[in-house]
């Protein structure tokens, strides 16, 4: 087995080696540029902020002829690859947890790129604009509320024609920073649910249906009459999906916006960024926002990893906390407040490579 | 028991048989028809040769998918294909050993793993040593798919293939193993093919192994290190996505792929019925 | 003709010792060759069941056989039990093989017994077999878009949830995947029942639906046991179109029409995101449990074929 096992690591080796071969030769006709040029860079995670970071990388390959490979496989997937190196980016909604951090192989940096909400978005006849208090999406996503026309729904929704049809929940079933968000906010705002399920990435739900990614969650909401889910903000417009708006803290029914989300944004950052903002104080803010982020290794230099590399990395994460900002809007994200950006600035200068700063 | 029911009882389960069976064929008549329906409409130069497009904007294709999918067949046979044909001639020309035994049952064992589990052990293996998700690991785990249907057709068929024909050869001197390649091989070499043709054709849908190995990619790859996109990953990405454009460039991609494996399929077929191995 | 060229060139060849000690040389090689690839199978089979169970020992120490019979999977709590999945698993191979084994030995029978030759059981033939085919990924893609508004207005009259993904819809998806895997083996068991022994019963006055009942099925039992097999070996590890359509909810199942979960579709979904080194190692012991039984699923299967066919 051993034998079999130098054998099966050779050929991958002699292949990857041939493959390189390959990608050297392509270079010199790139111009002969002073430090060898990268031209791709891996990055996986959030399906949240993906519609964002999809046009902020057509339009990085378009200017800089890079291209950065950036696969939505959820927030959790985008932590578990940074950590296994497989990827020179991870990306997520929620923070990474201390464990987390302690779990990872060596140090890493958060860098917000944007603001993003996570509405309540549903699939009944005539798709009316509904209104909802924290308790009643809690018991919604507990199983407490199973019939769209049921009483505490009809009392703070008197106009709202509700059918007599039941609830079908719709959550994620992959590991996902927009469920932690989610979950976040509801644990804050019910005491049941903070016993049970809690928050994180992946939950045990009592109920409902599972779908992978915001993409596949609005997919199935789309599909399923009387269905009801959670997806990020940008998703629900594209798709013309209905969103309810919610009861903020100060007793405000409020609309997930730009500005209403940048409204949550408006508090204090701690230095590693790592912030909930979620259930905000903020009287015109929105509950259920957070800052989305990339993450990187602090020291650049692991495993083969070369200079040019880590550079072509952080200069990618750099160019979005400044010149990509100007993109959140059309895609509905709010753009960092320019608190975060300093913030986000100062981390990313603490990357270094052998011990010398990047940048 | 009278005749008359008898004879009404046996039409009757005859009647059931061929209702059963007809019914049987509508599920491929129907994913046929949609596909076709929707695949056709969604096909257009843009769908050939663009990337997608971020989504919301027009025009988008599947140009990289359609290049992944290409390559990383073309290298899962390149591995698959001499080490199938090398283990078939194995078990053909030594079926009575005990090693023949056991590789003839791990050739029926190979077949049956679930495909989501060969992704996983190539994980293991090839994305965890070299460190990051690659076409070329794809490829292995396809090749790892393709054996059975390869290692099969080549003992099958050269077991067809008579006794007198190597012995002839042998006995005017000629060396072993330039029996089996010069005179054996070519003899049997319609046979090994359309083999090789149907385990291409039962890989160029796999998704699950490719999705920990492959893995995907937005833009044009060549690269065989780096990951890669593919027709089934997209399909798989896209159908599952809300975005109408997106359902568009996934029943496009529906189309190209089943198009690709019936083509191999009716030439499989067409191979095996006129040039069938015969003595 | 290509003997003579063969024999031409060796001719050549035969000049002096150092010739024949190198067609020696490479005539060892070459047989060395071929029993080093066979062996090299036979490794990477043992190879593949020593890493999954080497991957899924740190699950193994830390869950143990609370694994089977756990019912909560919660990743947040690092706890994981796998009987929702078993559970599931379960009821979607068994709920594919109840609806596709009539179909199958219909099709059997039609293939096998009433159009043994022709036209139409050449393109019935074909049909089948181009059933096996079509990915999954496609079947899932379809069965999203064709079957589950189909299921969603019957489990409306039936006044259940109306989910349209659930067990009920990948079971479908499923018999259709394992109807060709059952109708090749069964239509070949079928068509080897011996003439005489039909003659014998035809010659007594039975109709050819006694032949069938009481000669044929009784013959075929143990084949057409095999080809089931097959078909539950199959479904058990079908992945891509069941994760499309099983509503990935970790609950234990309630009814058919439930959302649930299956050990492939858990895989597909959560192994690039597994954080921890638990996590991981739980999906691979599922992974490892699919291997070993759909490898004692294959050998029985394959040994009732063997001997079907010496009989």
């Amino acid at each position: 087995m051993k034998t079999f096992y130098a054998a099966l690591v050779a050929t991958t080796l002699l292949l990857s080696a041939c493959g390189g071969g390959k990608t050297d030769e392509t270079k010199t006709d790139n111009g002969k540029t002073e430090e060898p040029a990268i031209k791709e860079i891996l990055g996986a995670g959030a399906t949240f902020p993906f519609p964002y970071y999809s046009k902020l990388f057509d339009v990085y390959n378009n200017e800089k002829k890079i291209k950065v490979n950036y696969q939505s496989i959820g927030s959790g997937g985008g932590i578990k690859q940074l950590q296994s190196k497989t990827v020179d980016f991870g990306a997520s909604d929620a923070p990474m947890s201390d464990e987390e951090l302690k779990g990872s192989p060596s140090p890493i940096v958060h860098i917000p790129t944007c603001l993003g909400a996570v509405v309540v978005t549903y699939n009944i006849d005539g798709n009316p604009g509904l209104k909802m208090t924290s308790d009643i999406v809690a018991d919604i996503f507990l199983g407490k509320i199973t019939k769209w026309n049921d009483k505490r729904i009809k009392e703070i929704n008197p106009d709202a024609k509700l059918p007599d049809l039941a609830i079908s929940v719709v959550h994620r079933s992959d590991g996902s920073g927009t469920t932690y968000i989610f979950s976040d906010y509801l644990a804050k705002v019910s005491s049941t649910w903070n016993t049970k399920p809690g928050k994180g990435k992946s939950l045990d739900w009592p109920v409902g249906l599972g779908a992978k990614g915001n993409e596949g969650v609005s997919g199935l909401i789309k599909q399923t009459p009387g269905s009801i889910g959670y997806v990020e903000l940008n998703y629900a417009l594209q798709n013309k999906m209905p969103i309810a708006s919610l009861k903020n803290k100060s007793g405000k029914f409020v609309t997930a916006n730009l500005e209403s989300t940048s409204a949550a944004s408006n508090v204090d950052l701690p230095a590693d960024l790592r912030v909930s903002l979620t259930d905000t104080d903020a009287p015109d803010g929105y509950p259920i926002c957070s800052f989305t982020y990339l993450l990187v290794y602090k020291n650049q230099k692991y495993d083969t990893r070369t200079e040019a590399q880590a550079k072509g990395t952080v200069n990618l994460v750099w160019w979005v906390i400044h010149d990509g900002q100007k993109y959140a809007k059309d895609l509905d994200y709010a753009p960092l407040p320019e608190k975060a950006i300093k913030a986000a600035e100062a981390n990313v200068k603490s990357v270094t490579f052998d011990n010398k700063p990047i940048l | 028991m009278t005749i008359e029911y008898r004879n009404i009882r046996n039409k009757l389960f005859k009647g059931i048989v061929i209702i059963l069976t007809v019914i049987c064929t509508l599920p491929l008549l129907l994913v046929l028809y949609r596909i076709t329906k929707e695949g056709i409409s969604a096909i257009n130069w843009d769908f050939f040769v663009n990337l997608p497009k971020p989504v919301g904007e027009k025009g988008g294709g599947i140009a990289n998918a359609l290049v992944g999918s290409g390559l990383i067949i073309l290298m899962a046979s390149v591995f698959a294909i001499p080490l199938g044909i090398s283990i078939g001639i194995y078990l053909s020309e030594f079926k009575k050993t005990k090693l023949a035994y056991f590789t003839l049952l791990s050739v029926d064992v190979l077949q049956g793993i679930p495909s989501i589990v060969i992704g996983i052990i190539i994980y293991l293996w090839v994305v965890k040593t070299m460190g990051h998700f690659s076409a070329v690991s794809g490829s292995i785990a396809l090749s790892m798919m393709m054996l059975p249907a390869i290692i099969k057709s080549t003992e099958e068929t050269l077991k067809l293939i008579p006794d007198t024909l190597k012995e002839a050869s042998l006995s005017l001197g000629v060396p072993y193993y330039r029996t089996i390649l010069k005179v054996i091989l070519p003899a049997g070499i319609t046979g090994i093919l359309s083999g090789v043709i149907l385990s291409v054709a039962r890989v160029a849908g796999e998704t699950a192994p490719l999705l920990f190995t492959a893995f995907g990619n937005p833009f044009m790859n060549t690269n065989i290190t780096k990951p890669m996109s593919s027709l089934p990953s997209i399909i798989f990405n896209y159908a599952i996505s809300p975005y109408e454009d997106w359902h568009k460039l996934a029943w496009g991609a529906s189309f190209m792929l089943i198009a690709i494996i019936l083509v191999l399929n009716i030439i499989t077929k067409i191979a095996q019925r006129k040039w069938r191995v015969q003595f | 003709m290509t003997i003579n060229r063969s024999y031409r060139k060796i001719k050549l060849q035969y000049i002096g010792r150092k010739e024949i000690r190198r067609i020696n040389f490479t005539e060892a090689s070459f047989k060395k060759m071929l029993l080093l690839s066979a062996i090299g199978l036979v490794v990477v089979l043992l190879a593949i069941f020593v890493t999954l169970l080497i991957s899924s020992l740190p699950s193994i120490k830390a869950i143990g056989v609370g694994f089977i019979y756990g019912k909560t999977w919660d990743p947040v709590v690092d706890h994981y039990g796998g009987l929702p999945f078993l559970i599931g698993t379960l009821l979607t191979a068994l709920l594919a093989l109840i609806i596709s084994i009539p179909f199958s030995l219909a099709v059997g029978l039609f293939l096998g017994e009433y159009f043994r030759s022709g036209v139409i059981s050449g393109i019935f033939k074909n049909i089948i077999e181009l059933l096996a085919a079509i990915p999954s990924v496609i079947y899932g893609f379809w069965g999203l878009f064709v079957l589950v508004p189909l299921v969603r207005s019957l489990e409306t009259t039936l006044g259940v949830p109306p989910y349209g993904v659930g067990i009920f819809t990948s079971s479908i998806i499923l018999a259709i995947m394992i109807i060709p895997y059952s109708v090749s083996l069964t239509a070949q068991v079928i068509s080897l029942v011996p003439a005489n022994l039909k003659e014998a019963a035809y010659s007594l006055g039975a109709t050819r639906f006694e032949v069938i009942k009481n000669i044929i099925l009784p013959y075929t039992r143990s084949g057409i046991f095999a080809g089931i097999l097959l078909g539950l070996g199959r479904a058990l590890g079908e992945t891509m179109a069941v994760t499309m359509l099983i509503g990935n909810s970790h609950i234990i199942p309630t009814s058919i029409f439930s959302p649930g979960n299956t050990m492939a579709s858990v895989i597909a979904n959560e192994f690039t995101e597994a954080t921890g080194d638990i996590y991981l190692s739980a999906l691979i012991e599922m992974g490892l449990f699919l291997f070993v039984v759909t490898t004692i699923i294959n050998v029985i299967g394959r040994r009732v074929i063997k001997r079907f066919s010496i009989n």
